[in-house]
């Protein structure tokens, strides 16, 4: 392992190409680090973000007209503002109005970090387009078939769990898809509130060592490696759940 | 209210009304069907005889009058629409099977995660349903795998796996290619015969003539005529329904 990182010490003095993250232990670190919160933040929000939007969905659909209203609001406000935007007016916006506390060592803090403001923003923006996406797939799914579940004494709750859902969800799959692939690559806007992501440790690297090409290049690279093990994850997910006589 | 018992009818409907927008579907029908005894609903399209199965299990909500399923209200605001659906089963025209389910697991749904049900008695009772309507090889079949007599059956079983009370079939026949009509008619008189209680609206006038202990006509929301099926056949007098009689026979 010492030999592969040190050939890209010797590439840097050979041709100039300079990877710091490779033959540089503090960058290197720095680096897995960075790419371990990319992930972590990936992956809370799409959890977060597909419980926002199987929740709203079904909200959306409740019989009370300031449920839906509440909803539609929040979709309006999460969908129809940049997420960039969002970020700040969580961190700088509403983080600044929340009271501090007090640290190990007595120090005032903010009560939610940098970090769990990004997962919040982030969350809530895909979730909004998600509960759309999710509306799109009940709506596809034959009022016929609930009417079906509630001849058998389903409860709309239920009826919602059992036929509704997985079957609105095999439908809005790939449309999920898209948003998820979006949300990953939209963890990079957490940049902005210094969340020490992919792009903001990419960015402290080059500051350092001047090798932007190079760090620009990972990146793009990184995020093709991220994205790619999401939709091939969700592609085994669409497989999986594959059924047999009809097109879904 | 006293206590419902089994000489009184299973269900009683009395002058029930329903519009839909401006449209009265319904203008005050009334029948009682005794514990099993196989009704049949025959009549026009539009004249609201679908209505009157969905209004049975309060699927639709009627505005006006009365129906009673064991002595129980169902128009009623307080009703427990679980226990009504627990005695009352429903197949569909179009069979509404869930098609993300194996025939078998749509037979065992609803026990399951309604009634919630033991697991090995469910499926054990799923088994023996599955086998009464013929499809114990397609158990592990989805139903877009399935033909459409077959889907119906499986809907059938579905249905039965409640343990109902009553039967309600909604025209169920009607989407089905002639050969796989029988199938289907061969499994809803075996129920007829076992003592099922079924309400029927159908187009088979040949079947309602052989399984039928009364037939219903209704046309343009009322019931025009009705009789036990030798005579309401032989004997209608109606021009309605002679024409529509004429017209099917």
């Amino acid at each position: 392992m010492a030999a592969f990182f040190d050939w890209f010490r010797w590439l840097y003095e050979a041709t100039g190409i300079n990877l710091t993250i490779l033959y540089d232990a503090f960058d290197r670190q720095r680096m897995v680090a960075g790419f371990w919160t990319t992930v972590w933040l990936c992956l809370v929000c799409i959890a977060l973000s597909v419980v926002i939007g199987v929740v709203g969905a079904w909200l959306q659909g409740s019989s009370l007209k300031w449920t839906r209203r509440a909803v539609q609001g929040f979709i309006a406000l999460f969908r129809d503002t940049p997420p960039l935007v969002q970020i700040y007016f969580f961190y700088f916006g509403l983080g600044a109005l929340l009271p501090r506390v007090p640290n190990a060592y007595g120090i005032p803090e903010p009560v939610l970090t940098n970090v769990q403001w990004a997962i919040i923003s982030l969350s809530l923006f895909a979730g909004a387009f998600n509960i759309e996406i999710f509306r799109s797939g009940i709506e596809a799914v034959p009022r016929a078939t609930v009417e079906a579940a509630e001849a058998l004494g389903y409860s709309r709750l239920r009826a919602y769990v059992h036929v509704v859902l997985p079957l609105a969800f095999r439908i809005c799959l790939p449309a999920l898809n898209n948003n998820l692939v979006n949300l990953v690559k939209t963890t990079t806007l957490a940049y902005a509130i210094a969340v020490p992501e992919m792009l903001y440790v990419a960015k402290q690297i080059w500051s350092d060592a001047t090798n932007v090409p190079e760090m620009m290049v990972f990146l793009l690279l990184a995020y093709v490696f991220l994205v790619g093990c999401v939709v091939w994850v969700m592609g085994r997910i669409e497989r999986r759940l594959k059924v047999p006589g009809i097109g879904l | 209210m006293a206590a419902w018992t089994p000489d009184q009818p299973l269900l009683r409907l009395a002058d029930v009304h329903k519009s839909f927008g401006a449209v009265e579907v319904l203008k005050g029908v009334g029948f009682d069907v005794m514990k099993g005894e196989v009704v049949c609903i025959i009549g026009p399209s539009g004249s609201g005889k679908s209505t009157i199965l969905r209004c049975i299990n309060a699927l639709v909500p009627i505005d006006r009058g009365s129906i009673l399923v064991e002595g129980q209200e169902v128009n009623d605001p307080r009703l427990d629409k679980l226990a009504l659906r627990r005695k009352v089963g429903m197949v569909f025209q179009q069979y509404n099977l869930f098609p993300h389910k194996t025939a078998l697991q749509n037979v065992m749904m609803a026990p399951l995660q309604v009634l919630k049900q033991d697991k090995a008695e469910v499926e054990a009772r799923a088994h023996r349903l599955m086998a009464k309507v013929r499809l114990q090889d397609k158990e592990q079949s989805y139903p877009g795998e399935l033909s459409g007599g077959q889907q119906q059956r499986v809907a059938i079983a579905r249905s039965l796996a409640m343990n109902p009370e009553l039967m309600l079939f909604d025209e169920v026949t009607a989407a089905l290619d002639p050969e796989t009509v029988k199938e289907v008619l061969v499994t809803i008189r075996e129920l007829a015969e076992e003592g099922m209680t079924c309400v029927l609206v159908t187009h088979e006038m040949g079947f309602a003539r052989e399984v039928g202990d009364h037939i219903y006509f209704t046309d343009r929301g009322v019931i025009v005529e009705h009789g036990p099926p030798k005579e309401f056949f032989a004997r209608a007098s109606d021009p309605r329904t002679r024409q529509f009689l004429d017209q099917i026979l």
